[in-house]
């Protein structure tokens, strides 16, 4: 456990393509093979996978295909349409949720999943960044629904606390979120530099901590509960706070999104371009290292916990001031601190991939809702790809080993004759 | 050894004046001070009024051991006197460079408890007996999970992935139990689910080194979507035939069942709960007295040096996640056929991670995290029973107290906690 963090973040297994080995072949093989073996291809054959075998968990149990295949051996091309009825349906549903509904009568309405995956995205990207900046710390920041709900909840009590007008009230309430899941976040650098406490246990616990005492104040008046109510849910934030539309209120998507865009680029230039992400990275690469080179290994864990919990707080701020504008309870994570670690893993903690693989499950979560209302197909199918895409691209060498592609910087009839040694063994 | 090498050469006067370094830990004191100052906050102010009626006996039992009647409010004020006390010894001890005892530490923690309980059932009976059984039976799940995280890491393998072999057991015992009428192989399935969610573990942490923790926490994601896929489209499509409400008996152990308080805590319970007790001493005893707890234990500190010797790293872990990922499984039976008898969505609701929680709180070893799996358990079952007799505390704040003691524990105050030194790192020759 206590050297887990340093391996952290998500590396391909395989080793480099090395010059030297492929001295002998041409440039344009080589080439070729870099972007065969390289990240991107084995990204897109691992939601491929992924969609394959979602595919196969919807054909075994949709009732039409286990209908026709039970004489499946008289007439195998009914067994056929029908698996092709069952899936085809519902990925076609998955699209016309994501990105574009065809059957909208023109393209303003056509385009209305395509704004709703946007707003599902907003805070899984946020949430990514935070657990991506964590990763390139060598931290494993589990604590995401803490930190929204502490983030979120901070940011709804200054906004109803503090009426303000639309500017002021809203910038207040969104600095106020950032603080909020900064500070429950950093009590864990804290914890980690001064006692090497474990980030995965502590954060575990400081979920159900956060949970419980949002709870206890959403039903104590006075404290989040609204006036005169007694229901455990916050007051609606008032106008002045909100997060206001993007493009009008027929599309769901906020101001929220643009605010998560410019996170990206803070994230990049953060992590890319300041002397806190060079250290912050320098750390994640071999924390000894760093120490002897003269940084404050127990300062940058401490640092870098506050700050993802100050990007993770931000989509709590998103759920609290753009989602739940009527008041929030204490479920308002709807579980994205969970789903923020596979955009980030998705995303290799890269700024653009976060963006990416925030935009990737949002669309499969909004379009598995459509294919839950229109084919039956449960939604969790969703939650079953996301997690397959994730394993996939943890593991190139799998990917490679079943699509029968070559390990890089290996002659590429080599590699294909030791991969099927290594799938055989 | 070093008996039989005379040659080391020997300072000729007097004995060795050896310089004694006492690393004094404040820590002790500090959390002992915590929890006085909190004694004396709520039970001196906050003072309860009326009388505590502890019932240790119900009527249908053979012994009977009359009820404790006591007076709330000076019986309350008396132990937090004596924890103020108690801390303040701590801190002499640690003064005079001694550490304080674990024991002393137990102590404190009972008094602490019984004037938390006096306190918080003033005016109420509080029943002792069923206090103590749901502590004992809410830890059950916590218990194997635990185990199965024990053997893992011990093994050198991370084992997140406690959840999703609970949940993938639950699911699986369910189905099986319902749809061939036989909770016996509802069991079995349990072991096999688990065994399964094992292999993806070991198969992407052992074959394609990929990070441990980064593996358990997708799996556990995965499992949650595949059992509540095929909740939705399995085990409700056929409400009459699947999932059925099926529960195990329960078996009271002759003679042992009818001592008071311990037998109906210990000895009245399901098939399940007795596996628990056998699987905490057998785990126990295979760890630290024979070939194979010796081997997984070298797996996991040094597998080179096992490597040497001509253990198969990689084999034995993969057959020890295995091992571990059967003993959560069957724990996973409990949320079904050994409690309520069908399986819901997300039923385990987080405990494989308090499980894990419990590896970490009890030091990787069986019997310590056994004993905090039962702390959890108590502390949700307080939480239950102050609920319906009505507490001062709000519940909230009894259902975090577990966690908050987890920090604590993890942060050190328990002494410091130290993986197997391979913990998380694949190995490659």
């Amino acid at each position: 456990m206590s050297q887990a963090q340093e391996t952290a973040a998500p590396q391909p297994a395989a080793p480099r393509p090395d010059a030297g080995k492929t001295g002998a072949t041409s440039r344009g093989q080589e080439v070729l093979r870099e972007i065969m073996g390289g990240g991107v291809v084995i990204s897109v054959l691992a939601v491929l996978l992924a969609f394959i075998v979602g595919a196969v968990l919807i054909a075994v149990t949709d009732p039409d295909v286990q209908k026709v295949s039970a004489y499946f051996f008289a007439r195998p091309s009914d067994t056929f349409q029908a698996i092709w009825h069952a899936v085809g349906g519902a990925y076609q549903s998955l699209f016309q949720g994501a990105i574009y509904d065809t059957a909208r009568p023109d393209f303003a309405s056509g385009i209305q999943p395509l704004m709703n995956t946007l707003s599902v995205s907003t805070p899984l990207i946020f949430g990514g960044l935070g657990i991506a900046l964590g990763f390139r710390i060598g931290l494993f920041n589990i604590g995401g629904q803490g930190q929204i709900l502490i983030g979120g909840a901070v940011a709804g009590w200054l906004a109803w606390s503090f009426p303000m007008p639309f500017p002021l009230g809203l910038i207040v309430a969104i600095l106020g979120g950032i603080a909020g899941g900064a500070v429950w976040a950093g009590l864990v650098g804290w914890l980690k530099a001064q006692t090497g406490a474990h980030e995965v246990i502590v954060t575990i616990m400081l979920n159900y901590i956060a949970f419980y005492l949002i709870s206890f104040l959403l039903r104590t008046p006075g404290a989040l509960q609204a006036k005169g109510s007694n229901n455990p849910k916050s007051p609606a934030i008032p106008t002045g706070a909100q997060l206001p539309a993007l493009l009008g209120t027929r599309y769901a998507v906020t101001w929220a999104f643009v605010l998560a865009v410019a996170a990206v680029v803070v994230y990049w230039w953060l992590m890319n371009r300041s002397s806190l992400g060079f250290r912050f990275r320098a750390v994640g690469e071999n924390p000894n290292a760093a120490r002897t080179a003269g940084i404050g290994v127990d300062r940058m864990y401490i640092y870098g916990m506050a700050i993802a919990g100050g990007f993770v707080g931000l989509a709590g701020v998103n759920q609290v001031l753009a989602t739940n504008t009527g008041g929030f309870s204490s479920g308002f994570d709807a579980g994205i601190g969970f789903n923020a670690i596979t955009v980030a893993l998705l995303g290799r903690s890269r700024p653009l991939g976060v963006l990416i693989a925030g935009l990737l499950f949002g669309a499969l979560q909004s379009g598995g809702y459509l294919m839950q209302a229109a084919n039956g197909i449960p939604v969790d199918i969703v939650l079953i790809v996301q997690s397959l895409i994730v394993l996939f691209i943890a593991a190139p060498p799998l990917v490679r080993a079943i699509f029968g592609l070559p390990k890089p910087g290996v002659a590429p009839r080599r590699a294909r004759r030791a991969l099927a040694k290594e799938a055989k063994a | 050894m070093t008996a039989a090498t005379p040659a080391a050469p020997r300072p000729s006067t007097g004995p060795i004046a050896l310089a004694v370094v006492r690393a004094r830990s404040w820590k002790v004191p500090i959390a002992l001070s915590v929890f006085a100052l909190g004694a004396v906050v709520l039970f001196i102010g906050f003072a309860a009024k009326g009388r505590t009626d502890f019932r240790f006996s119900q009527s249908s039992d053979f012994f009977r051991i009359p009820d404790l009647t006591v007076a709330a409010g000076p019986v309350a004020v008396v132990l937090a006197i004596v924890a103020v006390v108690m801390a303040a010894a701590s801190w002499a001890i640690v003064v005079r460079g001694r550490r304080v005892h674990p024991w002393f530490t137990a102590v404190f923690a009972a008094v602490f408890m019984a004037g938390f309980l006096t306190w918080a059932a003033a005016g109420e009976q509080l029943p002792f007996t069923a206090l103590l059984l749901g502590a004992v039976t809410l830890s059950v799940p916590l218990v194997f999970g635990a185990l199965g995280g024990v053997i893992g890491e011990r093994a050198g393998v991370v084992n997140v992935a406690i959840e999703g072999q609970l949940l993938g057991g639950a699911f699986c015992s369910a189905l099986v139990a319902s749809a061939t009428g036989s909770m016996t192989l509802g069991l079995v399935a349990a072991a096999v689910a688990g065994v399964l969610v094992s292999f993806i573990l070991a198969a992407f942490a052992i074959k394609y080194l990929v990070d441990q923790v980064i593996v358990g926490v997708v799996i556990n994601v995965l499992v949650t979507g595949l059992t509540n896929f095929g909740y939705t489209s399995i085990l409700s499509a056929d409400p009459e035939h699947l999932n059925r409400r099926m529960t195990l008996p329960n078996l009271p152990i002759p003679l042992l069942s009818d001592i008071p308080i311990i037998g109906p805590v210990l000895f009245d319970h399901t098939i399940i709960v007795y596996i628990a007790y056998v699987a905490v001493a057998a785990v126990w005893f295979g760890l630290f007295h024979t070939r194979w707890g010796l081997r997984v234990r070298a797996v996991g500190e040094h597998p080179q040096a096992a490597d040497t010797v001509g253990i198969d790293v990689n084999r034995t872990r993969f057959w020890n996640v295995s091992l571990a990922g059967a003993i959560a499984g069957l724990g996973g039976a409990f949320f079904t056929l050994g409690s309520v008898g069908i399986f819901t969505e997300q039923m385990t609701a987080g405990q494989g991670y308090i499980a894990l929680a419990a590896v970490i709180f009890g030091r990787w070893d069986p019997i310590r995290a056994t004993l905090a799996a039962l702390l959890f358990g108590f502390a949700t079952n307080l939480q239950n029973i102050l609920g319906i007799i009505g507490s001062p505390v709000p519940s909230e704040f009894l259902l975090m107290l577990p966690y908050v003691v987890t920090i604590f524990a993890v942060a050190g105050l328990v002494g410091k906690s130290r993986a197997p030194a391979a913990d998380g790192k694949p190995y490659v020759k």
